[in-house]
């Protein structure tokens, strides 16, 4: 299966070229940019790890794909993902925020039913691949 | 009582002392409700009708009329008004401008006294400005057009549960319109066949699907059914993709009880949203949306019934004044038109719409129906839904009138697919994403979209299928609620 969290997963993994347009647009809004990467891909889990803080004073994209390049030699086999903070009163939150890696391999997750009085289920969605510690999932 | 012809300036002006409260009748202008002298204070609710007065009736007279009825006045001088601080609780109609391009209409702009209003009650509010005068037979017609609401009173509502920019970090989507579709046919389908199309179209790339405004509990689908069944879909399709996924439980009932039944039900089985439609009434609106808050759930609206007064121009009330009523009552989601589909919708005015539930603050926009600034307050924003005869092959058009924080529902334009409900699903979704990437790339999607969707289309054969089937398909028709003021080119 394909993950497709992000907002540009339904198409074509994008290219470095497409990404650096990507981050110029978000440059260009005054957004500052930030890479994170997980091996946990739970459709909830937030916190994904940062890879380095939120590049607040890179503006130039160049800057910013050398992260995204060191970000994907580092963790080969994680999800990686570009995120764009817009600061601006009202919104203080994510703008943009599109995956740039994934392991070559996605198993996907599995859906464990409980079931409850009344013909109710108790749903707990867990990926393969979480069944493994950290760092030796993909 | 039948107004002259012309009134006389002493007919118009405000009669003071004993004469104003002599037992007997006077015109509503002498009663002291019309006062072009008047400036608004920064804490008076303002209000700007539409009047179509009769004939032989000044619109200044009409205009009083609006405004003595909207707030203390009644057809005949009482004494018992000089027990009061009758002076401060007359509604002011403080200025009257012929409409333009439309004889015979005139707008009228008229202030309200904060301390008219119940804090926090869109029920008292809606029967003081439109509880009595729209019936009013010196006025052959009467449409509120818009409302000023200062902060003092922004502040007495809490306003939308969730709010745009929270509901997109619990979904963990942002950057693009959220895609939804209403299953159809929206009466008839058992549990069982409904959460196949609730699965399909999730598991293809919609985010949100929909129960429409008229699926409650009826004999082919009790509601513990459908929620039970969507839950199973809802969760399945989350965990093939791995995002989040939300399906609308339609908890409107038959009595306030039975809706906080369902939404409870609804929230123990995991749902992220529940669903209400408008003609539950404003009451019940507000409660439902103080258990949106108190329980962390996304809170629908589906704007059943609004049409039979929003939709002409000269009766009722304007969709700009139930959005903002929305905004403060608290939805997270309202149906607030798409331009481009089956529903009436001109883009100017729904543009106003959509900048009255979204910003934080709308400056005085003629062309596009907002008569007064508007602060929010801090107010949450509430995400427009565009829902109605649209369809993948519109998508730049729809990214460029209505932006990126709206859902997009494409109920037809998904289930109808000819590849199936996952392959509807999937074309919109597709079609979404190039365009929201060619604008950001800084491509001119409006001149280049249907470029864009064809190149996305190579590459996408459920994509490709779409623009063959409706790639054509348009709703042209003339809008009947449009702005009265066209922008005046700039001299060269």
């Amino acid at each position: 299966m394909r993950i497709t969290q992000g907002t540009f997963s339904f198409l074509p993994d994008l290219t470095d070229e497409q990404i650096a347009s990507q981050i110029e647009y978000c440059l260009r809004n005054g957004w500052a940019v930030s890479v994170e990467y997980t091996d946990d891909p739970h459709p909830r889990n937030t916190y994904w790890e940062m890879f380095g803080m939120p590049m607040f004073d890179i503006r130039d994209a160049a800057g910013i794909m050398t992260e995204v390049s060191a970000c994907r030699k580092t963790f080969p086999n994680h999800y990686i993902k570009v995120n764009a903070l817009d600061s601006t009163r009202g919104r203080e939150s994510l703008r943009l925020s599109f995956i740039v890696g994934r392991p070559a391999a996605e198993p996907g997750f599995s859906l464990v039913r409980q079931e409850g009085p009344g013909r109710s289920v108790r749903y707990t969605t867990r990926a393969y691949a979480t069944e493994r510690p950290e760092g030796e999932r993909y | 009582m039948k107004a002259s012809v012309i009134a006389t300036d002493e007919q118009k002006r405000a009669k003071t002392g004993a004469a104003r409260y002599r037992p007997g009748v006077l015109k509503y202008a002498q009663m002291g409700y019309w006062n072009p002298d008047y400036s608004p204070s920064s804490t008076d609710v303002l209000a700007l009708f539409r009047i179509t007065p009769q004939d032989g009736v000044e619109p200044e007279e009409a205009a009083a009329a609006v405004a003595g009825e909207s707030s203390t006045a009644t057809w005949t001088v009482v004494w018992t008004d000089r027990l009061t601080a009758c002076d401060r609780y007359r509604a002011k109609a403080y200025r009257v401008d012929p409409v333009p391009g439309s004889p015979g209409q005139y707008f009228a702009y008229i202030a309200y006294d904060l301390d008219l209003f119940e804090p926090g009650s869109i029920a008292n509010l809606s029967a003081s400005i439109i509880g009595n005068v729209f019936g009013f037979k010196p006025l052959r017609a009467l449409r509120l057009e818009d409302m000023r609401f200062p902060t003092a009173y922004v502040k007495t509502f809490a306003g939308p549960p969730t709010g745009i920019v929270v509901e997109r970090e619990r979904l963990d989507k942002f950057g693009r319109p959220l895609l939804g579709a209403t299953v159809k046919p929206k009466l008839g389908l058992s549990g069982k066949n409904y959460g196949r199309v609730v699965y399909e179209a999730l598991k293809g790339g919609l985010d949100f699907t929909k129960d429409d405004e008229n699926i409650n509990s009826q004999p082919f689908m009790h509601w513990r059914d459908r929620f039970l069944y969507c839950m199973e879909a809802v969760n399945r399709a989350q965990a093939a993709t791995g995002e989040v996924k939300g399906h609308y439980l339609n908890v409107t009932a038959g009595t306030l009880e039975d809706m906080y039944e369902r939404a409870e039900f609804a929230k123990e089985l995991g749902s992220v949203i529940v669903m209400i439609d408008l003609v539950i009434g404003y009451t019940a609106i507000q409660s439902m949306s103080r258990w949106a808050r108190r329980n962390d759930m996304i809170l629908h609206l589906h704007r059943a019934g609004h049409s039979t007064y929003t939709r002409q121009k000269i009766h009722g009330v304007s969709f700009r004044v139930i959005s903002k009523w929305m905004r403060l009552a608290g939805v997270d989601h309202i149906h607030a038109g798409t331009v481009v589909g089956k529903l009436e919708g001109d883009p100017n005015s729904v543009q106003g719409f959509y900048n009255v539930l979204r910003e934080g603050r709308n400056p005085q926009d003629l062309q596009r129906g907002i008569f007064f600034e508007q602060d929010w307050a801090g107010l949450h924003g509430v995400m427009p839904v565009a829902s109605g005869g649209i369809h993948a092959g519109q998508m730049h058009q729809l990214l460029h009138y209505l932006g990126e924080d709206v859902v997009l529902q494409f109920g037809g334009g998904t289930i109808g697919h000819p590849m199936g409900i996952a392959a509807g699903a999937t074309a919109n979704r597709v079609a979404l994403e190039a365009m929201v990437l060619a604008r950001n790339e800084g491509r001119d999607i409006w001149r280049e979209g249907p470029e864009i969707l064809g190149t996305a289309a190579r590459g996408c054969a459920p994509l490709k299928a779409a623009l063959d089937v409706w790639g054509e398909v348009t709703f042209n028709y003339a809008s009947t609620d449009t702005p009265d003021f066209v922008p005046t080119p700039a001299v060269a």
